[in-house]
């Protein structure tokens, strides 16, 4: 089976599986809110102090969010050896990985499509107008949470301390997207709103080169 | 009841070579200098005590660990060709290798997908039935038994219609029907021309169809039918290791 198949079918077990229990989703919600909530009421902040702290609490919360969610991505893979199952099928194993990519970007979206709306109303800072350079913020930063993320799951996953592991592992692995993240986020809901192109390309260029990464060296992430 | 996934005349099953293979974990050393040839075809029963080294040589068959020195050839599994022998190899581990939160039909529909298979679905349904799960497919595996999770490990293991079957105590938790299906299929398998390496702790009917025994301790093996051992005394030995382990067990 080709790579693009084999991990539309692993996204297709993964979305079943959520959707059946919404376990992850659930939890994963649940928290970043109480986040965004409880900095909101601990610091009522103005509207020109929402609009300088506001971007990097978000990130904070979507980094706390991808902690937390990509946490049961391989551990639970390895509760009845099913990682040892998927590793058995003739599929390449990059295929294992983008699936999981792939299904933790739409979990990671999803969050994010809930909680968005709710920071805008706390914090007094109006989305819609900057909606669309916000959907591309957010679309290149998930993608860059969702693979770094996976990535670094697969390897604590075979460590005895995996879950102390993976939010030590991620902090800085993540610095570069979400300082450049907030920066971009910053950028738009400034008075005037401005994308800042450089930062862009630095998020683009992680994305990128965490894609490859994992394309090229997938097969010794998932090995014994 | 249908005869499930018979395997073709034309596909050859894969023998296994392994050339002074070694397998470590840290300091632990599970498989030591391993020199051993399994040829397509046999039916080989592996026994020996806990922590002898059975179920580290089964992943390296099955490829999914790769050896820390020396060398392990399952048929020609080298670069691109390694897709097409993973294709014929079977295996039930020590684990079910089944998603809980799924049904034992989404299980094996999502399995048949990676390998590949037309109508998954129907495979799927093919496969629960001579395991006798037809009436719980539509069941999430978390509500099973633990006899019921074994015969689901095997439905998964036969779906894609392996020529290299490898068993690791395949017969554990199964009832008395599990047991026979399981020798039913390991007798059609064998009569296929299909290559199996069971491990096995000398308890089970599927014993009788071996053709060869090895015995292993200490991550190597000190017996070996096929180099001149014989065969029910390999097999005898390895029953005798398991019931004093497990009287043993019983008295602490």
């Amino acid at each position: 089976m080709n790579a693009p198949r084999a991990a539309l079918a692993i996204l297709g077990k993964e979305l079943r599986a959520e959707f059946r229990s919404f376990e992850l989703l659930t939890s994963t919600l649940v928290f970043v809110l109480i986040v965004v909530f409880v900095f909101s009421f601990a610091f009522d902040p103005s509207a020109a102090e929402s609009r300088r702290f506001g971007p990097g609490l978000l990130w904070i919360a979507l980094l706390f969010a991808g902690s937390l969610m990509l946490q049961p991505c391989f551990s639970r893979e390895r509760v009845n050896d099913t990682l040892g199952g998927l590793r058995l099928a003739p599929i390449a194993p990059v295929a294992i990985l983008a699936g999981k990519i792939l299904a933790n970007f739409l979990f990671l979206t999803l969050v994010e499509a809930a909680l968005l709306p709710i920071f805008g109303v706390l914090y007094n800072i109006p989305l819609v107008p900057v909606a669309g350079q916000l959907a591309l913020i957010m679309l290149m930063g998930t993608v860059g949470v969702a693979t770094i993320g996976t990535v670094f799951s697969a390897i604590a996953s075979h460590a005895r301390m995996r879950e102390l592991l993976l939010p030590l592992l991620l902090l800085p692995a993540l610095a570069p997207v979400l300082l450049a993240s907030t920066e971009l986020t910053a950028g738009i809901l400034a008075d005037p709103p401005e994308l800042r192109t450089a930062w862009l390309v630095i998020v683009g260029a992680f994305d990128i080169m965490f894609l490859t990464a994992t394309w090229l060296f997938g097969e010794y992430l998932l090995e014994e | 009841m249908p005869a499930a996934n018979p395997i073709s005349e034309s596909s050859k099953a894969p023998g296994i070579i392994f050339e002074n293979a070694e397998k470590r974990f840290g300091s632990l050393v599970a498989l030591r200098r391993l020199s051993l040839e399994i040829a397509s075809g046999e039916f080989v029963v592996l026994v020996g005590p806990n922590g002898s080294g059975k179920t580290t040589l089964l992943r390296l068959s099955a490829l999914l660990s790769r050896p820390t020195g020396g060398k392990v050839t399952v048929g020609n599994s080298d670069g691109a060709a390694q897709a097409d022998v993973k294709s014929k190899i079977g295996m039930v581990g020590h684990a079910t290798m089944v998603y809980d939160e799924l049904t034992a039909e989404e299980n094996l529909t999502f399995f048949a997908r990676l390998y590949n298979l037309s109508d998954p679905r129907r495979r799927a349904t093919e496969a629960l039935e001579p395991a006798g799960l037809a009436d719980r497919a539509g069941d999430l595996v978390r509500t099973f038994s633990r006899g019921m999770r074994q015969r689901l490990a095997i439905a998964r293991a036969l779906l894609a219609g392996p020529t290299l079957l490898l068993l690791d105590e395949p017969a554990a938790g199964l009832d008395r029907d599990g047991a026979a299906w399981l020798a039913g299929t390991l007798v059609r398998l064998r009569s296929a021309g299909a290559t199996v390496l069971m491990s096995s702790h000398g308890q089970s009917e599927s014993l009788t169809l071996a053709t060869r025994a090895i015995e292993m301790r200490g991550g190597t093996v000190v017996a070996d039918s096929g180099a001149g051992g014989d065969l029910g005394s390999i097999i005898e030995r390895g029953a005798g290791a398991h019931s004093s382990e497990s009287s043993t067990a019983g008295q602490r």
